[in-house]
C-alpha cells in the first residue's frame, strides 16, 4: 500500500477522499438529524439528470449535475413544501423524473457515454484534477455556510415552529439546506457515485450521534469517520482489487452495525451489574 | 382605565380541507389577562393559537397582534408548544435552547451577545434548571423538559405567553408547581394556556373560554353547566367558583 501513495492518481484518490469526508460529515449532520435522509436521496438520485446534460452539452458531466442538481433540491423542497401532495410521493416522482430524464440526455447525446458507470457507483481511483479543484470549492463554500448560519440551521432542524415564530426565515434557510444537500452529491459523486452517495451521507453521522450530543463535535466526528471509511475502503478495494465505491460503502456500514452492537453489548452489561452483585 | 388589548380577533375561521376547524372566533386578550381555553381534543385549540402566532392563515376575518399582524408581532410572544412531539436523540443542550428564545433580539447573522447568554442564565434560574444548562434535552426527564421550554419562552422576553397542554406530560405533584410559577409570570405578561383538562386550569386563571370550533368567551370563571356541553357535546364536570375553588359534579 506505502508504495502505492507515490502514484498520483494514489495521492489525487486520497484527497478525493478527504474532501469527500468534509462535505459529508457536515451536511450529512443536518441530514440525520433533521430526518432528511429521503428528500437527499431524491436529490442524489436526481443528479443523473445532470449528468445526462453534461453529456448532452458536451461539457463535464459533474458541473452539469452541480446547476441541475441545485435546481432540483429547490424543486423538491418547494413542491414538499408547497404542494398538496404528500412530502414521500413529491420525493419518489422527482427521484425518478431525475433519473429518466439523465436517460434521455444521453440517449440524445452524440456517441458514447464510456464513464457513465463511474458516476453512477464511484471510482475514486480516476478522479480528474478539474473535478478534485471543484470539490475542493464546494467545501470552502458549504464550510463557510455552516460557519455564518450555524445557529439558524441548528434552530431550524430542532424547533422549526419555534424558530418562524422566532424571526428564523425557516422556508429559506430549509431551500439552502437542500442546496447544501445538492453541493454535497456533486463531491462524492466522483467517490461512490450517485446510487451510493446517500450511504455517505447518513452513515458518519449516525455513528458520530452515538459519541455525542453536540452537534459541532458530531460534525468532527463525522468527518473523522469518513475519512476512515474512505481511507481504508479505498485501501481494501486497491488490495483486493475491488469495486472503490462499493467496498467504501461496505466497510462503513459494517463498522456502523459493530458500533450498533458494541453499544447494546455495553448497556446490557450496564443493566446486568448491578443485578450480579445483588445476586 | 382599561388594560391594553394585545391580541383581537374578528369573526375569524380557518378552514382544513373546507372542514372548518375553527367559526367565527371573536376573542380580545388584554394585557394581564390570564385565560385559560378549555375543550375536547380536535376542538382547534392548537389552530387557534396557531392563528394568534401567524402559522396558519385564516380564511377569514381578521387577527391583529400589538396592534399589527401576527407575523410582524409574533416575535414578542412567548410559545410553549405541545413539546414531547421533539426528537428525543437530538443533539442540543439544555443550554442551547433556552438560547434560542433570545434569537428574537438578536437576529440572522448575529452572534450571541454577554447580554443573551446572561439573560438565558437568569430564566434558566427562574425555573430551577441552571446545574442542567449542559445536559442533552431530550435525555431529561418530562417536567425538567417543560421546565426548559418555559424558560426559552421566557427568555424572548415576552408581552405574550401562549401554552399549549402544558401539563400534558408532567406528574400532577409537579402541576401545582408549574401554576405557581405561571400566577408569579402573570403579573408581567398576558397568558393564553389551552388544555382539554378543566381541572387543571380552574383554579389558576382569571378567565374561561370554551373552544369546540365555535369560542364561547365567559369573561369570568364560573362556567354553566350548559355552556360547557355545549362546546364539549356530553355531560361533564360542572366547575363553581366561591372563596374556596372547588368542583361539582352534575348528576348524568
Amino acid at each position: 500500500m506505502l508504495e502505492a501513495l507515490q502514484y498520483q492518481f494514489m495521492q489525487n484518490a486520497l484527497l478525493a477522499g478527504l474532501l469527500a469526508a468534509i462535505a459529508c460529515g457536515i451536511v450529512g449532520v443536518y441530514v440525520v438529524v433533521k430526518k432528511i435522509v429521503f428528500i437527499s436521496g431524491g436529490i442524489a438520485h436526481a443528479s443523473f439528470g445532470g449528468i445526462g446534460l453534461g453529456y448532452l452539452l458536451g461539457i463535464n458531466p459533474v458541473l452539469g449535475a452541480m446547476v441541475f442538481t441545485i435546481a432540483s433540491s429547490l424543486g423538491i423542497g418547494l413542491v414538499t413544501r408547497r404542494s398538496r401532495l404528500p412530502e414521500d410521493t413529491a420525493i419518489g416522482i422527482l427521484w425518478a423524473m431525475g433519473m429518466a430524464l439523465g436517460i434521455i440526455f444521453i440517449g440524445l447525446a452524440p456517441g458514447y457515454a464510456p464513464d457513465l458507470f463511474s458516476y453512477l457507483f464511484g471510482n475514486i481511483l480516476t478522479v480528474p484534477f478539474f473535478d478534485l479543484m471543484l470539490m475542493l470549492t464546494l467545501d470552502v463554500v458549504i464550510i463557510v455556510l455552516v460557519a455564518i448560519l450555524y445557529k439558524e440551521f441548528l434552530y431550524l432542524s430542532f424547533d422549526e415552529e419555534f424558530s418562524t415564530v422566532s424571526g428564523v426565515p425557516t422556508e429559506r434557510l430549509y431551500l439552502l439546506l437542500l442546496c447544501l444537500v445538492a453541493l454535497t452529491v456533486v463531491v462524492l459523486i466522483r467517490v461512490v457515485g450517485i446510487i451510493l452517495v446517500i450511504a455517505l451521507l447518513t452513515i458518519p453521522a449516525a455513528l458520530a450521534r452515538q459519541l455525542t450530543y453536540s452537534l459541532k463535535k458530531m460534525m468532527l466526528l463525522a468527518i473523522l469517520a469518513g475519512m476512515f471509511f474512505t481511507f481504508s475502503g479505498l485501501w481494501i478495494s486497491y488490495a483486493l482489487n475491488l469495486a472503490s465505491g462499493a467496498t467504501i460503502i461496505l466497510v462503513s456500514g459494517t463498522v456502523l452495525f459493530i458500533s450498533f452492537g458494541v453499544k447494546k453489548l455495553r448497556r446490557r452489561i450496564r443493566e446486568q451489574g448491578p443485578d450480579a452483585s445483588a445476586a | 382605565m382599561t388594560a391594553k388589548e394585545l391580541v383581537r380577533l374578528e369573526n375569524v375561521w380557518v378552514h382544513h380541507d373546507s372542514v372548518p376547524a375553527l367559526e367565527a372566533i371573536n376573542l380580545s386578550i388584554k394585557a394581564n389577562d390570564f385565560l385559560g381555553i378549555i375543550g375536547p381534543n380536535g376542538g382547534g385549540k392548537t389552530t387557534l393559537l396557531k392563528v394568534i402566532l401567524g402559522l396558519i392563515k385564516p380564511s377569514r376575518g381578521k387577527v391583529t397582534v400589538l396592534g399589527t399582524s401576527p407575523e410582524r408581532a409574533r416575535k414578542h410572544i412567548g410559545y410553549i408548544s405541545q413539546f414531547n412531539l421533539f426528537d428525543h436523540d437530538f443533539p442540543i443542550s439544555v443550554f442551547e435552547v433556552v438560547l434560542m428564545g433570545r434569537y428574537n433580539k438578536s437576529g440572522l447573522l448575529r452572534r450571541f451577545s454577554e447580554e443573551d447568554r446572561k439573560a438565558a442564565i437568569e430564566v434558566l434560574k427562574t425555573v430551577e434548571m441552571f446545574d442542567y444548562k449542559e445536559r442533552q434535552v431530550g435525555k431529561l426527564s418530562g417536567g425538567e423538559q417543560q421546565r426548559v421550554f418555559i424558560a426559552r419562552a421566557l427568555a424572548t422576553n415576552p408581552k405574550l405567553l401562549l401554552l399549549d397542554e402544558p401539563t400534558a406530560s408532567i406528574d400532577p405533584n409537579m402541576q401545582a408547581e408549574f401554576y405557581e410559577l405561571l400566577d408569579r409570570l402573570k403579573e408581567s405578561m398576558a397568558i393564553v394556556l389551552v388544555s382539554h383538562d378543566i381541572s387543571a386550569v380552574s383554579i389558576y386563571v382569571s378567565e374561561i373560554a370554551c373552544l369546540n370550533h365555535q369560542l364561547f368567551y365567559h369573561g369570568s370563571k364560573e362556567v354553566s353547566a350548559e355552556e360547557l356541553e355545549k362546546s364539549y357535546h356530553c355531560p361533564i364536570q360542572l366547575i363553581a367558583h366561591g372563596t374556596v375553588p372547588h368542583r361539582v359534579l352534575r348528576e348524568h
